[in-house]
């Protein structure tokens, strides 16, 4: 269980070969990354990630040690980045490696879905123009979170 | 007994009520995170409106989420903030 909290940039491949370093058994990495995106109706030049410090790396390890053990990973990765990132830039990175595809797919959804409604994380966008605004929880993620 | 409780705040909290962290001498009587808020509140324009909608504002006590009856005792650190947007 790798879990990091950091401002730096994270490369995919590096990490899945990490992750798979000197475990035989692995058969399948699902892998989810998580980008600052823009729309047509709402562009965003850059996003701001807050975090609770003392908090964060406790809220993931508890998150990511349910999904070791409710879907028996033999490894899993957690990387989450803050401060302001720029359109296209990655946020987060969440892989994980099992025997079989199904238990590494199912537990990639549930890390990515419990993170977004309990990690101590707050985004702030920065649109065109020189405006600010923090962004919304969203109610279809706390559903999405509750169907685990 | 006047060990303070440290306070924080995150996101639009911390804006509203013009700081990220204090110290805080619980007074008598206040010892829930819902009896701290009400308390709060009463201090000033800013506290008010960052706890003005209670359905959008969570807590932690000692980094753990709590609720309006989680007990805050002398020492503990307190955390305001929105609902969660990471990922």
């Amino acid at each position: 269980m790798l879990i990091r909290v950091q401002e730096e940039d994270f490369d995919l491949t590096a990490e899945t070969e990490a992750l798979l370093a000197g475990c035989k058994e692995v058969g399948a990495v699902a892998s989810f990354l998580g980008v600052v995106r823009s729309t047509q109706d709402r562009p965003i030049e850059a996003m701001t990630l807050e975090h609770y410090p003392a908090m964060t790396q406790r809220a993931l390890e508890r998150i990511a040690a349910d999904a070791v053990g409710r879907f028996a990973l033999l490894g899993c990765t957690v990387i989450h980045r803050y401060g302001t990132l720029r359109m296209g830039e990655k946020i987060v990175l969440v892989l994980a490696a099992a025997s079989h595809r199904q238990p590494a797919l199912d537990a990639t959804a549930f890390l990515i879905d419990w993170l977004k409604t309990s990690a101590p994380f707050w985004k702030k966008e920065h649109l065109a123009g020189g405006h600010t605004a923090w962004v919304h929880a969203r109610a279809e993620d706390d559903e999405a979170a509750a169907r685990w | 007994m006047c060990r303070p409780i440290k306070i924080l705040y995150f996101a639009w909290l911390r804006e509203r009520a013009g700081t990220g962290e204090e110290d805080f001498v619980l007074p008598e009587g206040v010892a829930t995170v819902g009896a701290l808020v009400g308390h709060l509140r009463a201090r000033g324009a800013g506290y008010d409106a960052a706890f003005a909608v209670p359905r959008l504002v969570r807590a932690a006590v000692n980094q753990v989420f709590a609720s309006p009856d989680t007990a805050v005792a002398p020492g503990d650190e307190v955390a305001f903030f929105p609902p969660v947007t990471g990922g």
